[in-house]
């Protein structure tokens, strides 16, 4: 084998791995889409807020301490405690579903019926208040989250692959938190599939994804069912925020990936769940494949770019997406 | 009991279908234009040109551009920032490869050029709908910033990657390059916001405006009654983009001066005039000026209070701005999804009835 076909393949590789990164924001969106019909933009700052939240609560940082500095002119800044990483976690999840009723009770309970697209700003605005608030809150320099996940590439694949191109190919690069990101999220997935099909919670979701007044009529509670889909989404946010979190740094940047992801709901489906995770994969693949081979020669930096031109040409040949619903409009 | 039709006789068809029916609301007009053309130029300063009145009619126009796209013709669009940027880059080609020709041309034949970049990229809304559209116009902005900044044509090579605008003359008189007054520029910006307004004003309410609104409200129902779909929704993005485009161009040259495409065309511009445009009202060209004039005022309102008045450090004013733009669009559109323009259009009908309602 040659060191070029073995270097595409590392690269396809790589591809997968960020592709699940991406469809792990994805399924966040889907989730709540399904549910109530909202396109959450506040995905990506979501994720960016638990990430935020989780590294302040180990630490033990003072929430609004810099603008409590500010206006009484005190000097406070942490507690002086660290929480464990699991305990952590959990006090998170928690302050992720308070924050889902909270975002319930007071923006979509009064915007029930309203048309779609002032659903998506009111989540564009919320976007924007959350950001603002994780600012206020924990401060916007910086942070390094250490939950305990392995970092840098896996010397064991490539001590056993080194060998395989000759001499010119130094075995595969594959970052270990890439691996560990995919059964996570591969757990993740398989349990919350496992939840929608099986739970009686999970079943009273996919009754309200099909039809709200049907749902109703058999006493199901939309409101507490949307609290669950919310609650849901911020649990999808904190994984993607913890992973992206430990690869990156904890910082504004992280709410940028809610924008990788729309593409892959594009090519996927709003709707499905499967197709958030397929999309996730072929855009992962397809924009490191695009950089690796066309992206040198026309000046890089194409992954910014490629995936929504992918997905805007796919669309044009099929415009509900991989696995979406097929759209019928009658007049 | 000033603000009515009664005693008001209309004589010719013109008359009747004429913008403003009620005569006050012409009166009042006039009015807006006269201290907008007489007073202000002659009191404006440096720092109510650049910090709130330039911005402000800049915008207006990029808000007039989406509202006709979004508000109009149904097809929600997150690429402004990049047909802005297309805008710009256009503007600054033709002041260097033609500084012979008037400013005011450019500005022209760059909201020309956009036009065209624009129904190109609007071409996939004949197949693509709703969010889905939305996110492929996204394309068009990550595209656009992308390719100027990786082509070195488009900044004639310069090292830095940035464009400067020139120094030109309208009438004797510097309109872009640093030794503009105050004055002039607000002045020009002023004259292509009455331009756009007027045409905008007249394309909504005219056949193509009726179109558009057929498509808004069901494509598939106006296709029916023999409105061409793909004759509508590629003008409406034409059109849009030409507005968007002359916003670009003169955000460019007249507001800025120097630009460099990431920093001022990103997302985050696309963002802010679809909340002007939802924040005024979509469908209204007046909400477009109330939406970016609340937008361009709310961060400088804020700035004044926190920073200068209590004395905050400008970071956390920066933040807490964030918090207070997205907890008042959220508010917005909880109280008013229609917008500022419905305020208004409510106080007109209650106006009407004043002070003897039923």
């Amino acid at each position: 084998m040659s060191a070029d076909f073995l270097y595409g393949i590392e690269v396809i590789l790589n591809g997968l791995m960020a592709g699940v990164l991406y469809a792990l924001v994805a399924l966040g969106f889907v989730l709540i889409f399904k549910a109530s019909g909202i396109f959450n933009y506040a995905q990506g700052v979501m994720a960016l807020f638990a990430a935020l939240t989780l590294v302040g609560i180990m630490e033990g940082q003072v929430p609004f301490a810099h603008m409590i500095n500010a206006i009484f002119g005190t000097e406070i800044h942490h507690f002086g405690w660290h929480v464990p990483a699991l305990l952590a976690i959990f006090l998170t999840l928690c302050v992720m579903v308070a924050f889902a009723w909270a975002v319930q009770k007071f923006v979509f309970r009064h915007l029930v019926g309203q048309e779609p697209i002032i659903l998506f700003m009111a989540t564009i605005g919320l976007a924007y208040f959350l950001e603002g608030m994780g600012d206020l809150m924990w401060g916007s320099d910086i942070k390094t989250l250490k939950v305990g996940l392995p970092q840098g590439g896996s010397r064991w694949i490539e001590d056993m692959t080194s060998g395989l191109g000759g001499d010119d190919f130094y075995g595969f690069f594959i970052d270990k938190l890439d691996m560990v990101a995919t059964v996570v999220a591969a757990i993740l997935v398989m349990s919350l599939i496992a939840f929608a099909q099986y739970s009686k919670q999970g079943r009273a979701m996919r009754a309200v994804a099909d039809d709200h007044q049907a749902a109703l009529s058999v006493g199901i509670s939309l409101n507490f069912i949307w609290v669950l889909v919310w609650s849901l989404a911020g649990l999808v946010a904190l994984v993607a925020g913890v992973m992206w979190g430990a690869k990156s740094g904890v910082q504004f940047s992280l709410s940028l990936i809610a924008l990788k992801a729309l593409p892959v709901l594009m090519l996927g489906g709003f709707t499905s769940i499967p197709g958030a995770i397929v999309g996730g994969l072929i855009i992962g693949v397809g924009e490191k494949l695009f950089e690796y081979t066309i992206g040198g020669m026309i000046g890089g930096a194409t992954e910014n770019w490629f995936a929504y031109v992918l997905a805007l040409i796919f669309l044009v040949f099929r415009p509900q997406g991989l696995f979406g619903e097929k759209i019928i409009e009658r007049v | 009991m000033f603000y009515r039709e009664a005693g008001d006789f209309k004589t010719s068809y013109e008359a009747d279908s004429q913008t403003f029916p009620i005569k006050f609301d012409r009166y009042r007009f006039w009015a807006v234009l006269a201290v907008a053309y007489l007073v202000i130029p002659f009191i404006i300063n440096d720092y109510w040109a650049n910090a709130i009145l330039v911005p402000f009619l800049i915008y207006t126009i990029a808000a007039i551009g989406l509202n006709i796209l979004t508000g109009y013709c149904g097809q929600v669009s997150l690429g402004t920032g990049g047909f802005m940027a297309v805008g710009a880059y256009a503007m600054y080609k033709l002041m260097t490869a033609f500084p012979d020709v008037s400013v005011v041309i450019h500005v022209f034949l760059a909201g020309g050029i956009t036009a065209v970049v624009g129904a190109a990229f609007g071409l996939p809304s004949l197949r693509i709908k709703g969010f889905y559209l939305a996110v492929a116009t996204l394309a068009a902005q990550f595209f656009l910033v992308w390719l100027f900044n990786k082509v070195e044509w488009f900044y004639n090579y310069s090292a830095s990657g940035q464009i400067n605008a020139p120094e030109r003359f309208v009438g004797g008189i510097a309109v872009t390059g640093p030794n503009t007054d105050a004055w002039a520029k607000y002045m020009i910006c002023l004259v292509f916001v009455t331009v756009c307004a007027i045409v905008a004003r007249n394309l909504t309410r005219g056949t193509v405006g009726r179109k558009w609104m057929a498509i808004r409200d069901m494509d598939i129902a106006a296709e029916i009654i023999g409105v061409n779909p793909l004759q509508a929704k590629l003008s409406a993005f034409a059109v849009s983009s030409f507005f968007i485009g002359i916003s670009g161009a003169l955000f460019f040259s007249v507001y800025l001066g120097a630009v460099e495409v990431g920093e001022a065309f990103g997302i985050q511009k696309s963002f802010l005039v679809l909340f002007m445009v939802i924040i005024g009202g979509l469908g209204s060209i007046f909400g477009s000026f109330a939406g970016a004039g609340f937008l361009v005022l709310l961060p400088v309102a804020l700035k004044v209070i926190g920073v200068d008045l209590l004395g905050w450090p400008t970071d956390i004013v920066a933040h807490l701005q964030l918090v207070i733009i997205g907890a008042l669009i959220m508010f917005f559109l909880i109280k008013e999804p229609h917008g500022l323009a419905q305020f208004w259009r409510i106080a007109k009908e209650k106006l009407r009835l004043w002070p003897f309602p039923y």
